[in-house]
């Protein structure tokens, strides 16, 4: 298959020195592409902008296209600071999260970005819109099913990629509140910056035990993650150029060896399926992709 | 500041426009509207008679097609706002960035409002719809401080409406997948979230159970009041400790602020609820007129009364209401 490997950035507060680890990690790694930046909450500052600029350096000196992405929600001006900083970076690709984005981006001649998985593209006439704009990629919004992206990639402009999360937990909303604060009794004023103690997010089940939803600061994720790999080849026959992971906290390096074993056919998708499987003990979701409740799933042997 | 508020009905929307609402907003019969409800919403005909009704009275009227159209369905959307034009509507409220463009070249002289769906939550959000669409003005998701939104008016290039009473969002507006993940109907595709067809109540040993499609959403002691089952506003287990790990059932009422709405700037106040009874609209609509001209009147004096806030806590979700993500500390 001739599709690329991305990876998604880091959805979790990971301490400083973890980050910089798994960084140096991914360089070896056979992802293509590696999106970096925090996309959830302003305080995480761990690492200052000119830190994700130097891994973004290291990264593509190991020969990695880097794209940074952008906070998905913005609330106050100084977010606003860091946006334009990082769309003014000169140097590497953004991932546009939100309109603002949109908005510094296209005032710039000649722009070039990714439109995230944040934004909503649901028809032809948006994906049009965004490739005037500047955008040279897509990434298919979270709820999707694949008859709505093969909808869409039959009407797609020229010059535009097509991006699918194909494994980890979906982010399947945000908030003004802190569910992680709140889960600590803290007001997010004063968080103590809990999230740092959950680099997978903190478990929300039901009164019955069911791990249903995650929590992960202001965003709240799907309680399993979602495991595509079973559709690759479906992918790729509808014209998809690239497949994302987002990152976990364990296992990352032998869940990118075996997408990537997948993608150079080393693995047939069922075999990676189940081997991916494995790695998600707590659950494993493509109900999106079948236009089903997104927390069902469908086995590849018995999928339609 | 102008009070807009909910018809998901021609009964309803006559109780706006009798109750003193300055516009109302209602929607096509159709997935068009984040209100896609079974008896909801209107047929050109009850459209026409809303609108006379509206105009005698002095009003003005919006359709929502706050919905995003998927690529399947498209024509259903662009058709939908052909009919808005054709109607001579006030404004149509838009989120769909496609849909603006069709909306902007096809009905150039028709007013584009930006759907709270669109989640434009900063001056720059706002500058590109207003640049790109020529959107004259945006509804605000429920996610900024009174500190933020005095802020994002004060750079907004267009008019800004603020959510003034009703049903809380705990989620970014167009921007929570909870309702699809669990059912596979989104606000987004579909214009529902945690759909009355995916709800199950158990009764069992005096307790009640709900769920939505499987999933337990809440358990009710004995003679617990139990609440329609929105996901986000269920009991659930964190860290051993059960309660609303998102948020309780209860409703955002702004009365409070209201002064220093008018004095940020604020160029209408919106009345949640196109899902909601006649004689609910005629209340709320009652409350927020007399509150908005007693304000209007006399901003520095103005306090809300009792009797309105007790009236609205009477219809609020969880009999409670919040200042939601205006007040900091909510957050």
């Amino acid at each position: 298959m001739s599709m690329k490997l991305s990876l998604g950035p880091i959805l979790y507060y990971w301490e400083r020195e973890r980050v910089l680890d798994f960084y140096a990690e991914v360089a070896g790694w056979p992802v293509d592409i590696v999106y970096l930046g925090e996309v959830v909450c302003s305080k995480r500052r761990a690492l200052r902008p000119d830190d994700w600029l130097e891994i973004a350096g290291s990264l593509a000196l190991a020969g990695k296209e880097v794209v940074l992405s952008t906070l998905a929600l913005i609330e106050a001006e100084s977010e606003l600071g860091a946006l334009r900083r990082a769309v003014g970076n000169g140097r590497f690709t953004v991932e546009a999260n939100d309109a603002a984005a949109l908005n510094m981006l296209s005032a710039a001649a000649g722009a070039r970005f990714v439109a995230g998985p944040y934004l909503n593209v649901y028809n032809g006439e948006t994906l049009t819109l965004l490739r005037e704009l500047g955008a040279c990629r897509w990434v298919l919004p979270v709820e999707q099913s694949r008859d709505m992206l093969a909808a869409l990639q039959a009407c797609r402009p020229r010059g535009m990629e097509t991006e699918v999360q194909v494994f980890g937990r979906l982010p399947l909303a945000l908030s003004a509140r802190c569910f992680t604060a709140r889960a600590h009794h803290l007001p997010k004023d004063d968080c103590e910056i809990r999230c740092r103690d959950y680099p997978d997010g903190l478990a929300l089940t039901t009164r019955e035990g069911n791990r249903f939803l995650t929590l992960n600061g202001i965003q709240t994720q799907s309680g399993s993650s979602c495991n595509l790999a079973g559709v690759l080849p479906e992918l790729q026959r509808l014209g998809v150029e690239v497949v994302r992971l987002s990152p976990q906290s364990q296992h990352m390096d032998k869940i990118v060896q075996l997408f990537h074993a997948a993608l150079v056919g080393e693995l047939g998708e069922i075999e990676t399926e189940r081997a991916i499987g494995a790695y998600l003990p707590e659950g494993v979701c493509n109900g999106y992709w079948h236009g089903e409740p997104g927390m069902t799933w469908q086995p590849l042997a018995s999928a339609d | 500041m102008e009070l807009v508020c909910p018809a998901g009905s021609l009964p309803a929307l006559k109780a706006a426009v009798d109750n003193g609402a300055n516009a109302v907003y209602l929607g096509f019969r159709d997935a068009t509207n984040a209100r896609n409800f079974a008896g909801l919403n209107f047929g050109m005909d009850e459209i026409r008679a809303g609108i006379r009704h509206a105009r005698a009275a002095g009003a003005k009227v919006f359709i929502a097609l706050n919905t995003y159209p998927r690529e399947a369905h498209w024509s259903q959307w662009t058709e939908a706002a052909d009919r808005a034009a054709d109607l001579g509507v006030d404004a149509v409220i838009v989120a769909d960035m496609g849909l603006l463009r069709y909306c902007a070249r096809h009905h150039p002289h028709l007013r584009r409002h930006l759907s709270v769906q669109a989640s434009a939550t900063s001056h720059e959000a706002i500058g590109f719809y207003a640049r790109q669409f020529g959107v004259q003005r945006v509804v605000l998701p429920r996610v900024l401080s009174l500190q933020q939104v005095r802020q994002v008016i004060a750079h907004s290039p267009v008019e800004v409406e603020v959510f003034g009473f009703g049903s809380l969002c705990i989620m970014v507006e167009g921007r929570c997948f909870l309702s699809s993940y669990v059912t596979g109907e989104s606000p987004n595709t579909c214009g529902v979230c945690s759909p009355a067809k995916a709800v199950r109540w158990e009764e069992a040993g005096g307790t009640r159970r709900s769920r939505l499609n499987g999933v337990l959403i809440d358990v009710y002691a004995p003679g617990e009041p139990a609440g329609y089952p929105t996901l986000c506003k269920g009991r659930f287990d964190v860290a051993g400790e059960i309660g609303y790990a998102l948020e309780e059932p209860t409703s955002l009422n702004v009365l409070a602020i209201l002064p220093e709405l008018l004095r940020a700037g604020v160029a209408a106040i919106k009345v949640e609820g196109r899902q909601r009874s006649p004689a609910y609209v005629a209340q709320v609509t009652r409350v927020l007129r007399a509150a908005l001209d007693a304000c209007a009147h006399d901003p520095e004096q103005y306090a809300p009364r009792a009797e309105w806030l007790a009236a609205l806590d009477r219809l609020a979700e969880g009999r409670q209401h919040t200042l939601g993500a205006l007040d900091r500390a909510w957050q």
